[in-house]
């Protein structure tokens, strides 16, 4: 009797099971796994006469991405790549070093200014990224003070304007993602166990030791939470590059966008964006490396 | 308690230096961390080279901050502060020659043991052979040897406490520093370590400051107390002294005095207190405290020594516990209650209301100012 009521009893729970997993399950497959295997099937199919990918399988979008077109070889595709590569990580770096200090501050700041220090870093991304874009067009436009002040300083030649330009969309960029590099870090600087900085100094490390051994290590998985919600974010990003770039340096993310609407090739979009998705995984894992060889060994794993 | 230390040098390969009779010598240290947080208030101290000095106090007198201005973690509003001689006032923590060890131990998660043990070696810039021969000669000295490869999160508590002081030892600083080092551990851990600690000061005849609250492990340990209170140093002596002749109220009540009357009127006849009065000539105090072990509790009936006889104070049982090898009661006498003990000698206990007679050895009377 016993072994039947653990029999049911184990019935009951696998059922219990299945009902509390089924909406992720569910959820995943539906609007990760479908699309995803249905953009990886596009990216080996033929693109047809009319846009659409057809039949047989080939390997002819990615020949394209690597740059064989009617023309022969061209280096156009991975310019793209590489540059996109760049943004990201100049911007992932520009947003840590600001974020960095700035966590720090609010982290040691009086515990009644903190949640109002946070909501000033938080607030402006309840706007709308287009909008917010559009205000930095405003801002570094042609003839603004910004524009004049950067040509009266010999950055720009006059009348150029520092919008549009690399520097601006890189600009949009460190500024979008802010907030997701503090919140993370700020995290962690706020459990910091202070002890260590003097045990640190104590043992006769100078500041540079101090923070390397007594700081750094401790902020590691709020840097590494941060790097992600940053980095692969500003990657894939459209709408930036799009506006403040002003189309003359195509990023990937806009790269794979012009496929499925104007350029009307959805196996080359398609491809694209699975190499996108690669090179995040990549980077995931030289973050992770990176994480162990600085020290974090719990916690820092993703 | 001898005061004889053996030779700095052990097999740990420490030199023999000579040092100054005082190794660290603190002249009115003021600190304060805003108007109402006054952590240090003129703190005046000399601390003997080679021994055993604590720091006793409650939280919040100041004895960590004092700790800290030592090691050079913060620095004081004003005062000096000299270590072997050397006024080090406004030297920077990492260039002087002390070391801590911190309460929560503050080892470095990202390092292993040995790591963390030879971090101070590696600041000071040893070369790496160097560096893990002493660390292993200072993990064989305390005995954790076998840890040296394992990570921090893999270690218990105990393990923790003597890899941090391994990890300040091995720099063979002047002075070490220990902040409540046993607070986070298991009574029977902390008397093991306490013993541990006190056997390797012996050994290496360095200058320990000790700082903690427990007035048991500030008597078993030190050579020298210090009692603390907001922010002054409220008397400095041997534990012995502390404890039978305290300076003032505060350092009776912190060291477990429970028996400390005010007096209310005081001649060359005697005194008075709350539970009645007291013949002999003391001297003048505010204060009058009668310490449990130097009164001797009698049935109210049976007849007083003979000679001059000492004081008797005639008391009713109102509570008794218990303790194994002693009975502790509290009795009613006069206008107050007083505890009184008597070692259990198979005599039985008096029963709550009984009648019984204190008897007080008039050497064991002490009156205090303050």
């Amino acid at each position: 009797m016993a072994k039947a009521r653990a029999r049911t009893g184990g019935w009951s729970a696998i059922w219990h099971l299945l009902g509390l997993v089924a909406p992720g399950v569910i959820w995943i497959v539906v609007f990760l796994v479908a699309p995803a295997a249905y953009l990886m099937t596009i990216a080996f199919m033929t693109n047809g006469s009319y846009g659409l990918p057809e039949m047989p399988l080939t390997l002819a979008a990615f020949k394209q991405l690597a740059g064989y077109g009617f023309l022969g070889w061209s280096p156009a595709n991975l310019y793209v790549v590489g540059r996109t590569l760049a943004q990201t990580v100049l911007a992932t770096a520009a947003v840590i070093l600001i974020a960095y200090p700035v966590a720090f501050y609010i982290s040691r700041a009086p515990a009644r200014l903190r949640p109002l220090m946070l909501l000033l870093v938080v607030v402006p991304s309840w706007t709308n990224q287009v909008i917010r874009a559009i205000g930095w067009m405003n801002i570094l436009a042609p003839g603004t003070p910004m524009a004049d002040l950067a040509a009266a300083l010999g950055f720009i030649s006059p009348h150029l304007g520092l919008y549009p330009s690399q520097f601006a969309v890189a600009l949009g960029l460190v500024y979008n993602f802010l907030p997701f590099m503090v919140l993370p870090l700020y995290a962690v600087f706020e459990r910091l166990d202070t002890a260590q900085i003097d045990a640190a100094r104590d043992l006769g490390a100078g500041t540079w030791d101090a923070f390397r051994h007594g700081v750094l290590p401790q902020t590691l998985p709020g840097l590494a939470a941060g790097t992600v919600l940053v980095a692969i974010p500003a990657f894939g990003m459209y709408v930036i590059p799009e506006l403040l770039g002003g189309g003359k340096n195509l990023m990937l993310g806009s790269l794979v966008a012009r496929q499925f609407a104007a350029a009307s090739n959805w196996p080359f979009g398609a491809a694209a964006a699975l190499i996108m998705i690669v090179a995040t995984l990549v980077g995931l894992m030289v973050l992770r490396r990176l994480g162990r060889r600085l020290g974090g060994d719990s916690g820092v794993m993703l | 308690m001898s005061q004889s230390r053996s030779p700095a040098a052990t097999e740990a390969g420490r030199d023999n230096a000579p040092r100054a009779d005082t190794a660290i010598s603190l002249r009115g240290l003021h600190q304060a961390f805003g108007p109402d947080a006054v952590a240090l208030d003129g703190v005046d101290l000399d601390i003997p080279a080679g021994s055993f000095f604590t720091l006793l106090g409650p939280s919040g007198c100041g004895k960590t901050s004092l700790l800290r201005v030592i090691a050079g973690l913060d620095s004081p509003d004003a005062g000096t502060l000299s270590i072997g001689g050397r006024d080090v006032t406004r030297t920077a923590a990492h260039k002087r020659n002390v070391n801590t060890v911190f309460q929560s131990y503050a080892l470095f998660g990202h390092l292993d043991v040995a790591a963390n043990i030879g971090f101070g070696l590696r600041m000071q810039g040893h070369d790496r052979a160097t560096i893990k021969k002493r660390v292993a000669e200072t993990a064989a000295f305390i005995q954790i040897d076998n840890l040296l490869g394992r990570r921090i999160d893999q270690l218990s508590g105990g393990q923790r406490q003597r890899v941090a002081l391994a990890r300040a030892l091995v720099n063979e600083p002047d002075v070490l520093l220990l902040d409540e080092p046993l607070s986070a551990l298991d009574a029977g851990l902390r008397a093991t370590l306490q013993l541990e600690l006190l056997r390797i000061q012996r050994r290496l005849g360095m200058t320990f400051v000790f700082v903690t609250h427990d007035q048991d492990e500030a008597m078993v340990m030190s050579d020298t107390v210090a009692v603390l209170n907001q922010g002054r140093i409220e008397q400095v002596g041997a534990p012995a002294a502390l404890y039978e002749r305290p300076a003032n109220p505060f350092v009776a009540r912190f060291m477990g005095h429970s028996n400390l009357f005010a007096i209310r009127a005081q001649d060359a006849e005697g005194l008075t207190a709350d539970f009645g009065r007291l013949a002999g000539d003391f001297r003048p105090g505010s204060h009058v405290l009668l310490r449990p072990e130097v009164m001797h509790i009698r049935p109210a009936d049976a007849p007083a020594a003979g000679g001059q006889g000492p004081n008797v104070i005639r008391a009713q049982v109102r509570e008794r516990l218990y303790r194994g090898s002693r009975m502790e009661y509290t009795v009613a006498a006069g206008e107050t209650t007083l505890v009184a003990v008597d070692d259990n000698r198979g005599q039985g206990m008096y029963d709550i209301g009984a009648e019984v007679a204190l008897a007080v050895e008039q050497s064991g009377v002490v009156t205090l100012d303050g």
